[in-house]
């Protein structure tokens, strides 16, 4: 169906209002878009990793979520989704439910990328019939802006705090998208919030009615631990794209596609100026760290755009 | 009617888990339980069982996977043993407390440090406060009996909680016994259909599992599980008087042997309560008032039938095939003196250390304990606990 906002916004909301994200926060705005593109009609049931979404959207005797949903633990949010999965085929097999159920699992980089990520790949491999959206904010947030493996490089986080003998984080950011794509599962995907948010609805609605196992990662960033101005996430956003630190491309069935090249490709620095987490490479003596970043973020790009096919 | 076969203990789990025929079974490979999913795959590939198997790349994976699919609304299988066992022990605890009625078969096995594949309860003992029932088998008799009727104990309204019925690894799990395995239409009727109360894919009522419990409401659910915990004596009780009317064969919460007229008793768990009985009917022979005492359920603990069973003994030995590295014996021992204490009983106790990672337990090793017991029983010191079978 072609995408028309006006038209997806006014599907019923399946995340309701009153949760206690904070405000400026990703997360919750991944979750609203992806599950808009749950047809109407259609059931679903969300798994959440221990993460700032579960903790803010679950808490006892509230729930935000209008479909079916469960937390069990950190590390194990995929695994729990086959479960409830495996059950599903069964109760249809046995013609115990009529409805067409879709499954989807959220969970931040942490209960992805990391303590996460046997759980995910396993799941993955053994064909589970659901989707994986990773609402990344490249650091453990819940518990206080920790680095994890998807926290970019020289960011400042609480343990890797940046001073007179350190930079910040020592190593690059894990390519997650990319270790999923190598699972050659049919859909996987990789988007943020850009303009009328066609991009992440869009895949969303790919992921979630392609057959079999799907992977979503959606750069979703957070205020308090990226330092930036809560009204500013959308330019933040932009900035990622427009930058090439975060390109918007998709795998479907093993075939690379680029979704959006920059017309003029902004330099790093505008995307890591308005972030607080990046202050300290902006202070004289620091250039040489910038262009490094910027190094990166191209030599990536130009391996993107091989996989591409060069478009 | 009972059929006559010789079996395993793993193959008896198997040949319950064909009869019962779960919804999802999600397991991971780990001696010695690494069969029971063999036979599942080899079942469902003969088209003998319907169960969707969900092949996990790990233990945890494999509670996990079972806590998400008894919580969609059907019922959910796994078997484990060892370190796989205590790779799920956070996962043990969710279960629980999410009221979710998954029953996994355990093949205790020491846990690793050093590794060691062989029995004893360090496993199963190291989880005994995860809220889950814990029944223990002595054969592979008794582990298929309690797997057909875990079921019905795990899903009852009065209870609702996850229950583990275990046996010992190789003693158990491999050796070929002669065994009773009821109709596959007899078994299907015993066990029944799952109706749970509110799942995951209820179209007509989505709810949420597993939310944030905050200190507004933690304290009530945890008290609310230790009162199902309570009333699942009665269920177990029950379910059981209900399969010996099937099958003829009775079980209780615990198994007295020979206690009626005791003066010297030992308790223990699982396989070793074989040897025991053989050591009591020897020392009988010789005019010596032995008897034993089989825990088959540990979770809930039995303790006011212990005190009741141990109320005329003039010595008692606790055996645990698992360490507390307390400095003061083992989980079977402090609880049972605990239950001791609460009755008023003033019994000679001594806890004895035994049997881990396969060290061999032999009719011999009884006598031996009877021997310190007699002693005890003539006034000598009971020491808080004690190795046996070990080089000292």
């Amino acid at each position: 169906m072609a995408y028309n906002l006006k038209e997806w916004s006014q599907r019923p909301e399946r995340f309701a209002p009153g949760h206690r994200m904070c405000a400026g926060c990703g997360s919750p705005i991944t979750v609203r878009a992806v599950l808009r593109a749950v047809c109407p009609g259609d059931r679903a049931v969300v798994t959440s990793a221990t993460s700032c979404l579960e903790v803010s959207s679950c808490i006892y005797p509230y729930t935000t979520w209008e479909d079916s949903f469960i937390h069990t633990a950190f590390e194990n949010a995929a695994a729990t989704c086959s479960g409830v999965e495996a059950a599903y085929q069964a109760m249809k097999k046995k013609g115990k439910l009529d409805q067409t159920y879709k499954f989807i699992t959220f969970g931040g980089d942490g209960g992805t990328y990391d303590i996460g990520f046997q759980s995910l790949s396993g799941a993955m491999e053994r064909g589970t019939d659901m989707v994986y959206v990773c609402y990344d904010n490249e650091a453990y947030m819940n518990t206080g802006i920790q680095r994890s493996s998807s926290t970019p490089k020289y960011a400042d986080t609480t343990t890797t705090a940046t001073g007179s003998r350190s930079d910040g984080k020592v190593q690059y950011k894990k390519d997650l998208t990319k270790i999923m794509a190598g699972h050659h599962i049919p859909y996987v995907a990789q988007t943020t919030f850009i303009g009328n948010l066609k991009d992440l609805h869009e895949k969303a609605e790919k992921a979630i009615y392609t057959p079999g196992p799907a992977f979503l990662n959606v750069l979703s960033p957070c205020p308090r631990g990226w330092r930036y101005e809560t009204a500013d996430i959308m330019k933040i956003c932009k900035a990622a794209v427009d930058s090439c630190v975060w390109p918007l491309f998709e795998v479907i069935d093993g075939k690379w596609i680029l979704n959006y090249q920059p017309r003029h490709k902004l330099p790093v620095e505008d995307y890591l100026r308005p972030q607080g987490r990046f202050r300290h490479l902006f202070l004289p003596g620091n250039e040489h760290l910038i262009a490094e970043l910027q190094a990166n973020v191209d030599a990536r790009w130009e391996e993107l755009l091989k996989l591409c096919g060069g478009n | 009617m009972s059929k006559r076969d010789r079996l395993s203990g793993n193959e008896a789990v198997a040949a319950a888990i064909r009869q019962i025929d779960p919804d999802v079974i999600a397991a991971f490979p780990i001696t010695p339980s690494t069969e029971i999913p063999q036979y599942v795959s080899q079942f469902k590939a003969e088209g003998r069982l319907s169960t969707e198997f969900v092949t996990v790349e790990s233990e945890h994976s494999a509670i996990s996977a079972c806590a998400g699919a008894q919580a969609a609304g059907v019922r959910a299988m796994t078997a484990t043993s060892s370190a796989g066992f205590a790779l799920m022990h956070e996962m043990l605890y969710v279960v629980a407390s999410d009221r979710l009625p998954v029953v996994m078969a355990v093949v205790n096995r020491a846990l690793t440090g050093p590794i060691n594949i062989n029995n004893d309860h360090s496993d199963s003992m190291g989880s005994r406060d995860s809220g889950w029932l814990q029944l223990y088998s002595e054969n592979a008799q008794e582990a298929y009996d309690n797997m057909l009727m875990a079921h019905r104990i795990a899903e009852s309204p009065e209870v609702m909680l996850p229950v583990m019925v275990c046996q010992d690894g190789f003693i158990t799990s491999h050796a070929v016994e002669n065994i009773l395995l009821e109709d596959d239409e007899a078994v299907k009727a015993f066990v029944g259909e799952y109706h749970p109360k509110d799942y995951l894919l209820n179209p007509a009522r989505p709810v949420a599992f597993g939310p944030y419990g905050i200190s507004a409401y933690y304290m009530e659910l945890k008290k609310q599980q230790t009162e199902a915990m309570e009333r699942s004596a009665a269920v177990i009780r029950e379910v059981s008087r209900q399969y010996g009317h099937m099958t003829g064969r009775y079980y209780d919460l615990i198994e007295e042997y020979r206690m009626e007229d005791a003066q010297l008793a030992v308790i223990c768990i699982g396989s070793s309560a074989g040897t025991g009985k053989a050591a009591v009917d020897e020392l009988r022979g010789q005019g010596i008032q032995a008897g034993l005492l089989k825990i088959r359920a540990f979770r809930p603990f039995p303790g006011r039938e212990i005190a009741a069973a141990l109320a005329r003994v003039k010595a008692v030995g606790i055996m645990d095939k698992a360490d507390g590295f307390s400095g003061s014996g083992g989980p079977l021992g402090a609880e049972v003196r605990a239950a001791l204490y609460q009755a008023k009983a003033s019994v000679p106790a001594v806890n004895f250390i035994y049997g881990l990672g396969g060290r061999d337990v032999r009719v011999d090793d009884f006598y031996n304990i009877f021997g310190q017991l007699g002693d005890m029983a003539d006034g000598a010191e009971a020491p808080m606990y004690r190795y046996i079978g070990v080089r000292e």
